[in-house]
């Protein structure tokens, strides 16, 4: 019997299914584009990765997603309201960023803030170094895969949040640094609460590492995974443990002059010669451990005396130029402002250690299989806020 | 004694953490039947202390967001003492703290220059509508209660004369 | 079954709304213990409190109610006889799997002589499920998810059945109910008080199974197809609603039977010491089979919560170059055992 005109037709209609399927299964190149809504990106991050199978021949990162125009909104506020905004640039270690725009302030009303508002500040700096990674620490784990070390970084890091609040009232954002020293004294029973803490996350840093860093799956996952050289990672800017894990030793705290207390403690920097992912995360780890001895040290040895210098009421920074960085827990983080004698200053530029540490990511991702992508982005270790400001 | 391989001390980590969960309790605390005692200093809300407002508007200037809206007006009070001029005040109208604008800084608590506004740990004010967070004078008078008093003063301190 | 005598028709009826009433009633039951309660434990946390009164234990049956009621989209693209199917044919899967495993001396579905043939064989069909939710998705995303987990799948297979070969020569007989007996009538450097589980001649092929059975299931270390975290977000992308319930109580429902299969073959299943036979031993039978089939979930599970997962190709070697090479290490020990002793 003929076919009828109908039968045709389909038999035509699912050959072309057919055909576009086997043309969608050729191994040509695809677009996979890690969105901006992502579980693995710590944010709104967009990278865009052409693949062959299961390579990246070449990607893109697309920031930007979470601009929130603070180079112009500084144009517009008065320094202590620009303390409170740039708390929120790399929010989990709030504190640290307000530190290098008083600097560079205080640099240019040439005032110095007390010894014992230094050590409480770098008191606080180091706090929120503990805060910061102590998250990454285990949150890498959650990226690759492991469910628990992420709730134990919540609950041992609720011990950080905690004494930061009991000092200055906020868990997040402290907004606590003044130019000429810092708004308040510590409260009662602070010091011997901190102690507590600082035991609890070194007890939490060995948990970790019998969890997750001798875990051999968890080695065969990162080492060897996005090696970075030292002279690329120095060529792209890099800061921070993504350029110490390269073997670069390299500390804004002992390297740069600054007037925090840092100088003055007993404490090492720490550096690893492989550059891949293994390697920064055993940095970070061994970092946490660091600052909280070097927090015990700080405790010690704090000066009493007064914890703000003499500064008018109404701060008027006089006109010139300062730039001021330091070892912010992402990396390198600077302040550059130019005042004209205002209220705030006509331009401020921040460099924040973010924004350079991923502009490595299109040389880094080539010919990386798809799931490392995600191991080399959770080692590179990047807030958005810090990325996009 | 051998180093146990990575993967069983991982193991024991969690068996560990699981048994001190079944005998010493969780981390967690059950919110709504249990809450957490904030720190006196914790950020929650701020109170207005209307007598010692003088409507000087430091506040709604200084905040980086512009989220106090303040109105007054003068007035002629009766003088202080026998036989003097009649003084004009400022008397406060309208004192709204917009808690959707506020980011908890409290660079208003920090500059008023007479003490009529002070942070407070409340933090359980969620309403489900946004024009609800409008805190007005008389709203932010009632939350003066829960302001925590200051803290006692250490030995040997100085008291302010 | 039992002391009556019922026509087939009427036992086939209710043997099949029994095992139809254990896939969701050993799914909730592994799900919410330890999927919800023991990773929260572990994890310092306390897990569902509310719903229910008591530590939240209608949080799955709402979960579950919750699914049902939501709208059932399918992709415009997508093959919908296919796409229908494949669920179902993973849940077919897992209660075929029910058939053969015993929970009493006289309670089994149906005790065949190829029982653990059977069951491995039938395991397998999950392969195909994925494979056509994969494709029938229209996604390329979740075909590539669909195929690296065949991929997985099929390699695991390989390990699995060969743990069970050495478990087969040691009691004689591929029956699951034979087995059992194996185990309850050996002894121990003849001592016979517990009888001879197997775990502790086959140590080695059990854990071989408990690896092979945890990459059957798609956990974690061996679940990347399903990486909640990764990119490819695997081949139950585009299901929601009740598919997704589906395959939500087919992994649950697989990994309740898988652990009922290794309890029973290295654990010594239904067997206690105390009543060999009568009713005593029916009534019992299930319930020490229960508590053995708890604590294999709960190595399972404890592994899953504990490691980082495996990258594909990291995955296949340790299957290919190491669970295979050892699992025929053991086979060639166990022959040699059996007939040297």
């Amino acid at each position: 019997m003929a076919v009828t005109e109908q039968q045709r037709i389909a038999y035509i209609a699912s050959q072309a299914a057919d055909a576009r399927v086997n043309v969608e299964l050729q191994t040509e190149e695809m677009t996979l584009n890690l969105g901006p809504q992502h579980p693995a990106t710590h944010g709104t991050l967009r990278i865009v990765a052409r693949l062959d199978g299961e390579q990246v021949v070449k990607a893109d990162v697309v920031c930007g997603y979470m601009h929130r125009g603070y180079e112009k909104l500084t144009e517009v506020r008065t320094y202590p309201q620009i303390t409170t905004l740039i708390n929120r640039i790399d929010w989990l270690s709030s504190f640290a960023n307000e530190v290098p725009f008083i600097l560079a302030a205080e640099d240019l009303m040439e005032v110095e803030a007390p010894p014992r508002a230094q050590w409480i500040r770098t008191l606080f700096f180091e706090l929120s170094r503990i805060a910061n990674v102590t998250l990454f620490i285990g949150e890498m784990g959650v990226q690759l895969g492991a469910l628990t070390p992420v709730f134990f970084a919540f609950r041992d890091r609720e011990y950080v949040l905690n004494l930061i609040e009991s000092a200055t009232g906020g868990r997040f954002h402290p907004n606590f640094d003044r130019i000429g020293g810092i708004k308040d004294d510590l409260p009662k029973g602070w010091i011997a609460e901190t102690k507590d803490a600082m035991r609890r996350i070194r007890g939490y840093c060995d948990q970790l590492e019998d969890l997750l860093m001798g875990n051999e799956i968890f080695e065969a996952r990162t080492r060897g995974v996005g090696v970075i050289p030292a002279e690329v990672g120095l060529s792209y800017g890099l800061s921070g443990a993504n350029i110490r894990a390269s073997g670069v030793d390299w500390d804004l705290r002992r390297d740069a002059p600054s007037p925090l207390a840092w100088k003055e403690l007993d404490w090492k920097v720490w550096t690893h010669p492989d550059g891949d992912s293994f390697a920064r995360y055993w940095v970070r780890l061994q970092e946490t451990r660091e600052a909280t001895k070097m927090v015990d040290q700080l405790l010690e040895g704090l000066p009493s005396g007064p914890i703000q210098a003499k500064v008018p009421r109404i701060i008027k920074v006089p006109a010139g130029e300062a730039w001021a960085h330091t070892e912010n827990p992402l990396g390198e983080m600077g302040y550059y402002i130019v005042s004209q004698g205002g209220l705030g200053p006509m331009r401020c530029k921040i460099r924040s250690a973010s924004f350079h540490n991923i502009s490595i990511v299109p040389w880094l991702l080539k010919g990386v299989y798809v799931p490392d992508i995600i191991t080399i982005l959770a080692s590179l270790y990047f807030i958005l806020g810090d990325i996009d400001r | 004694m051998p180093e146990l391989p990575g993967l069983a001390k991982g193991l024991g980590v969690t068996f560990k953490t699981m048994i001190n969960t079944w005998t010493k309790g969780a981390v967690t605390v059950q919110y709504p039947h249990e809450k957490e005692a904030l720190a006196p200093r914790t950020r929650g809300v701020i109170a207005l202390k209307e007598e010692n407002c003088t409507v000087c508007m430091l506040c709604a200037r200084e905040c980086p967001d512009w989220c106090i809206y303040i109105e007054g007006h003068k007035e002629k009070r009766p003088p202080r003492r026998e036989g003097g001029k009649p003084r004009t005040v400022n008397a406060l109208d309208r004192f709204d703290i917009d808690y959707a604008l506020c980011m908890y800084c409290g660079i208003c608590v920090e500059v008023c220059p007479f003490d009529a506004l002070f942070w407070t740990p409340e933090y359980e004010y969620s309403e489900s509508s946004i024009a609800d967070l409008l805190h007005d004078k008389d709203r932010l008078g009632e939350w003066m209660v829960t302001v925590p008093d200051p803290p006692a003063l250490e030995a040997g301190a100085v008291k302010k004369k | 079954m039992l002391a009556l005598q019922l026509p087939y028709w009427e036992i086939t009826l209710i043997k099949t709304v029994i095992v139809l009433s254990i896939i969701p009633a050993g799914a909730v039951i592994l799900g919410y213990v330890f999927l919800l309660k023991m990773m929260a434990h572990m994890q310092s946390r306390m897990g569902p409190m509310e719903p229910g009164g008591f530590h939240g234990w209608f949080q799955l049956i709402g979960d579950g109610i919750k699914f049902i009621q939501k709208e059932d989209i399918i992709p415009s693209e997508a093959d919908r006889r296919v796409f229908a199917l494949a669920p179902l044919v993973v849940l077919i899967s897992t209660f075929l799997l029910y058939v053969v495993v015993p929970a009493g001396p006289r309670l089994v579905v149906e005790n065949l002589d190829v029982g653990i043939f059977y069951a491995l064989a039938v395991s397998s069909l999950g392969v195909i499920g994925v494979l056509m939710a994969g494709w029938a998705s229209a996604n390329k995303y979740s075909l590539l998810g669909s195929l690296r987990a065949a991929g997985q799948l099929i390699a695991y297979e390989l390990p699995l059945v060969l743990a069970v070969v050495g478990v087969v020569i040691q009691a004689d007989t591929m029956s699951l109910q034979g087995i059992v007996h194996a185990q309850a009538n050996g002894s121990i450097f003849g001592v016979s008080l517990v009888g001879n589980p197997f775990i502790l001649t086959q140590i080695v092929g059990f854990g071989i199974f408990l690896a092979a059975a945890q990459a059957e299931l798609t956990q974690t270390p061996f679940d990347m197809p399903v990486a909640e975290s990764e990119l490819v977000a695997g081949y139950m992308t585009e299901y929601s609603g009740f598919r997704f319930l589906f395959f939500f109580m087919a992994e649950f429902g697989t990994a309740f039977a898988l652990s009922a299969i290794a309890a029973t073959l290295y654990l010594g299943g239904w067997y206690q010491p105390f009543f060999k036979t009568g009713v005593m031993a029916d009534v019992l039978g299930p319930v020490i089979l229960g508590i053995k089939v708890m604590f294999i979930a709960f190595l399972i599970f404890w592994i899953r919560f504990t490691f980082p997962r495996f990258r594909e190709d990291q995955l296949q070697t340790f299957a290919w170059k190491f669970l295979i090479p050892l699992s025929l290490v053991n086979i060639m020990a166990t022959a040699v055992f059996k007939v040297v002793l």
